[in-house]
């Protein structure tokens, strides 16, 4: 999750982060270079006495701040349009959930296990236990079983809200009459923080997204005791 | 990796074991990421099945697989909501 004094991302927990992350230091590679580039180049045209040498008829210059420039955006292009292609894959999902976002706070539906269906609200501050996360925690947890390709369907009941998870790489918009889809792997058990992510009301920053990712065994206890009345 | 297969492989045979609960596979008809098309096609064709099947006296066990792919992507308030429409005789779709 996040912590106070972060300058990057979070760490990543499914295989589409991890590839997100890399292609953000990639790009920040090249960001580095160009502009340590300029930079000298600045550094060199005001610490000198010459000016106007060869600025016309420059052909083997102009060449090649022409191609150079094109190429380097296609390194980043290309890694960037194979994440976007690999984040839209459904690989047959193990299992379906449901979350609708409401005024303020999200509701989960896991019909594939009959009638399995719940509200997450936010713990508030002054009943929250220690060590938990303040703002962040939730009086229920989805939980998702490691390492099983989940299909996330995602809608909402009055106004505009987003699912977002940034440990996962997701962030969806959740429109009333419309049904989202995205998918997502966890590769490690933990608890995965998120936030309503389009504004909504008053509300907004009050209605947090916990993902618990645990094994199949406690996930299986876990859907079996939320089913018991 | 190894880990991952093992896991899957564990999740069918418990699916199995309860038998009704597997989710909806992919289909090819909706490859985008909006499904509520994906919905909507399958509760209407769960309703013209069952119909059509009643109509013929035949069992209606065979739409049983419409019925699953809808529980599994429509919200439940949709469904709720489609089905008092069905009642009322004011459901907008084609049954
Ligand atoms: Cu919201």
């Amino acid at each position: 999750m996040a912590h106070p004094s972060q300058l990057g991302f979070q760490d990543a927990a499914s295989p589409i982060m991890e590839e997100l992350l890399h292609l953000h230091d990639h790009a920040m590679m090249v960001v580095f270079l160009i502009s340590i580039f300029v930079l000298y180049i600045i550094t060199l045209m005001i610490t000198t006495s010459l000016t106007h040498t060869s600025t016309m008829d420059a052909q083997a210059v102009e060449t090649i701040w022409t191609i150079l420039p094109a190429i380097i955006l296609i390194l980043i292009a290309l890694p960037s349009l194979r994440i976007l292609y690999l984040m839209d894959e459904i690989n047959d999902p193990h299992l379906t959930i449901k979350t609708i976002g409401h005024q303020w706070y999200w509701s989960y539906e896991y019909t594939d296990y009959e009638g399995l269906m719940f509200d997450a609200y936010m713990v508030q501050t002054q009943e929250l236990p220690e060590g938990t996360p303040r703002l962040l925690e939730t009086d229920h947890h989805m939980v998702v079983p490691t390492d099983s390709p989940t299909r996330m369907l995602i809608s909402a009941e009055d106004v505009l809200h987003s699912w977002a998870v940034p440990a996962l790489g997701i962030k969806t918009d959740a429109i009333p009459g419309r049904l989202n889809q995205t998918t997502f792997t966890t590769s490690h058990p933990g608890l995965f923080y998120g936030q309503c992510s389009e504004i909504c009301g008053s509300n907004h920053s009050f209605m947090p997204i916990v993902i618990e990712s645990s094994t199949l065994n406690s996930f299986e206890t876990w859907s079996n005791l939320m089913l018991e009345p | 990796m190894q880990n991952f297969s093992a896991a899957s492989v564990n999740f069918s045979q418990t699916r199995k074991q309860k038998g009704e609960y597997t989710t909806a596979p992919f289909d090819p008809r909706f490859p985008n990421t909006n499904q509520t098309r994906n919905c909507y096609q399958n509760y209407l064709d769960y309703h013209r099945c069952t119909k059509a099947l009643a109509a013929k006296g035949k069992d209606t066990k065979l739409c049983d697989w419409y019925r699953r792919v809808f529980t599994s992507l429509c919200p439940v308030s949709w469904v709720k909501r489609w089905d008092e429409q069905r009642e009322q005789g004011t459901f907008a779709g084609k049954i």
